[in-house]
């Protein structure tokens, strides 16, 4: 005689599941703790400090010269916005004047690089959303393409891909000839010409507006408190950009629009990225047919570092990344290093966001609200 | 830049000495302040919170931006080493929640208050707060190999 059956019933409450920090949606090194009841997310705990190298450690212990290539690794898609924020944090505390060719030489990089990593945001955001965009690798290699030509460009102008060391404390270090400025401006129209092309694989296809209209909302309210920045904060309907809010370098004499879109949601950040992409392009164009003549670079060659000295004093000193407000907050005691130095990064204030704008969506919708988020975990973490 | 009529009114309302990037108060007037500031003043965008160790002190600093004038106001408040708890600034602006955070982790400020003051760039388990200047930079925790080795 058999046992009689005995029915238990159990109710499932909350799942915790873990996303990353091995994840290729979180860009890095994200992790994130999902509580998810279905597949509807009740809780999202953002786990950071996967990348945490101690640049801010470090530069306690090295001298004001040998930092800005330092600098270069931390946020990895826009190296040199790193370095010139730090540029011009220690010029400005220590009253080193500019050249203005090499003002606008610093602007020039800035904004080629600009350009390229929204091509590796826009390649990594369709990616993300995968098969919804023709096996999402489509969108990504049409991305690489156009940057690569970018990188390439960058290369015959300072040596380097990526890591350009091109700023330096009182100025840059390579210079545009007239065979380069023509291969420029041709690069920058055929960016141009693809620019469609990118519209037509992402953000004129139904399926990814789909995906991204009225997904993570960001209510200016939220958007201030936080203090999110850059593309996200334009998104949310306010025209706050570094470059035109507190000019520096060559921007004071540039002409440029800032795009701003009132929605908040992820459709409206990737449409004022795809925006400063389009500018961007105008702006090197701008910055090639102005290159003021001149030197470079306004100091003596540094044969010893450690003879730079700064007055003591405090400052902060922001550029425009192309995730935001990247800024430096530099104090010095009158030594050889600083005795503070905190970078406030736009990717840690964006990803701040992401507990208050994963809640109540979809699994699906995470990688879509990380993607348009755009953080860099070096970035983050520093 | 500190917009000077903010500062002349934080100054004779809470007893704040200005400085270069905005004003320096007492620990105990910085959530008041902070609060004033984002209501009366309409300081309403978050930008940062750091702090600064000094020879007897710890400097916590908070940076507060006016969204449509984009001035930026800093706030500093001095800790002895002894005592550094403050008011937390994260229900006034919650842009402060990860930022106190970090201090918290890098600098072992505690703040009063914090919905959710853990770690945040290193490990739970980790010991010492390594942005304070006497933290040892000779003993990476758990990394360096023994300098003898076991005997096989």
């Amino acid at each position: 005689m058999s046992a009689p059956i005995e029915v238990v019933e159990r109710e499932f409450g909350e799942l915790a599941l873990n996303m990353g920090p091995q994840h290729p949606s979180t860009h890095g090194v994200l992790r994130l703790i999902l509580h998810l009841s279905g597949e509807t997310v009740v809780k999202a705990d953002p786990s950071i400090g996967y990348l945490h190298r101690g640049v801010e450690k470090l530069s306690e212990h090295l001298a004001y010269d040998q930092l800005a290539p330092v600098y270069e690794r931390d946020d990895y898609l826009a190296p040199t916005a790193n370095s010139h924020a730090y540029c011009l944090a220690v010029e400005a505390l220590g009253k080193i004047e500019v050249p203005p060719r090499g003002r606008w030489m610093r602007a020039f990089v800035a904004e080629w690089q600009r350009v390229s990593s929204h091509l590796v945001w826009l390649g990594t955001l369709g990616l993300d959303l995968g098969g919804a965009l023709g096996g999402g690798t489509t969108l990504y290699m049409h991305c690489f393409r156009e940057r690569e030509k970018i990188l390439d460009l960058l290369e015959e102008l300072t040596g380097t891909r990526y890591h350009t060391n091109m700023n330096m404390i009182g100025g840059c270090r390579y210079d545009l000839d007239g065979a380069m400025a023509a291969k420029s401006v041709a690069l920058s129209a055929e960016i141009a010409r693809a620019l469609p092309e990118l519209h037509a694989l992402a953000g004129d296809t139904g399926i990814f507006r789909e995906r991204t209209e009225g997904v993570g909302v960001i209510t200016k309210d939220l958007a201030l408190s936080l203090g999110v920045t850059g593309p996200t904060l334009r998104a949310s309907g306010f025209p706050t950009d570094i470059r035109t809010a507190a000019p520096y370098d060559a921007y004071p004499e540039l002409r440029f629009e800032i795009p701003v879109r009132q929605a908040g949601d992820a459709l409206a950040r990737y449409q004022v990225r795809m925006d400063e992409i389009a500018i961007s392009l105008r702006l090197v164009d701008a910055i090639v047919e102005g290159l003021p003549p001149g030197p470079l670079f306004s100091r003596k060659p540094i044969k010893n570092p450690k003879a730079t000295k700064l007055p003591a004093g405090e400052t902060y000193v922001a550029v425009e990344s192309p995730r935001g407000e990247l800024g430096f907050h530099l104090v010095s005691d009158g030594t050889a290093q600083p005795l503070r130095l905190k970078i406030n990064a736009p990717s840690f204030a964006n990803l701040q966001a992401v507990p208050h704008l994963l809640p109540g969506g979809l699994v699906a919708d995470v990688v879509a609200i990380l993607g348009s988020l755009d953080p860099v975990m070096g970035d983050v973490d520093r | 830049m500190p917009a000077a009529e903010v500062v002349g009114a934080l100054g004779t309302r809470f007893s704040a000495t200005p400085y270069a990037l905005g004003v320096e108060l007492h620990a105990t007037a910085l959530l008041e302040a902070a609060r004033a500031l984002r209501d009366a003043h309409g300081y309403r965008y978050y930008v940062l919170a750091s702090a600064i160790e000094r020879k007897e002190t710890i400097e916590v600093v908070h940076a507060v931006r006016h969204p449509d004038t984009h001035d930026t106001i800093f706030l500093k408040a001095a800790l002895a080493k002894d005592a550094l708890e403050i008011d937390s600034l994260a229900y006034v602006w919650s842009g402060a929640e990860w930022h106190e955070r970090e201090v918290f982790d890098l600098f072992g400020v505690r703040f009063r208050g914090h919905p959710d003051l853990r770690r945040i760039l290193m490990p739970d388990e980790y010991e010492g707060h390594p942005l304070r200047k006497d933290f040892p930079m000779d003993t990476p925790w758990g990394y360096r190999p023994a300098k003898t080795e076991p005997a096989p």
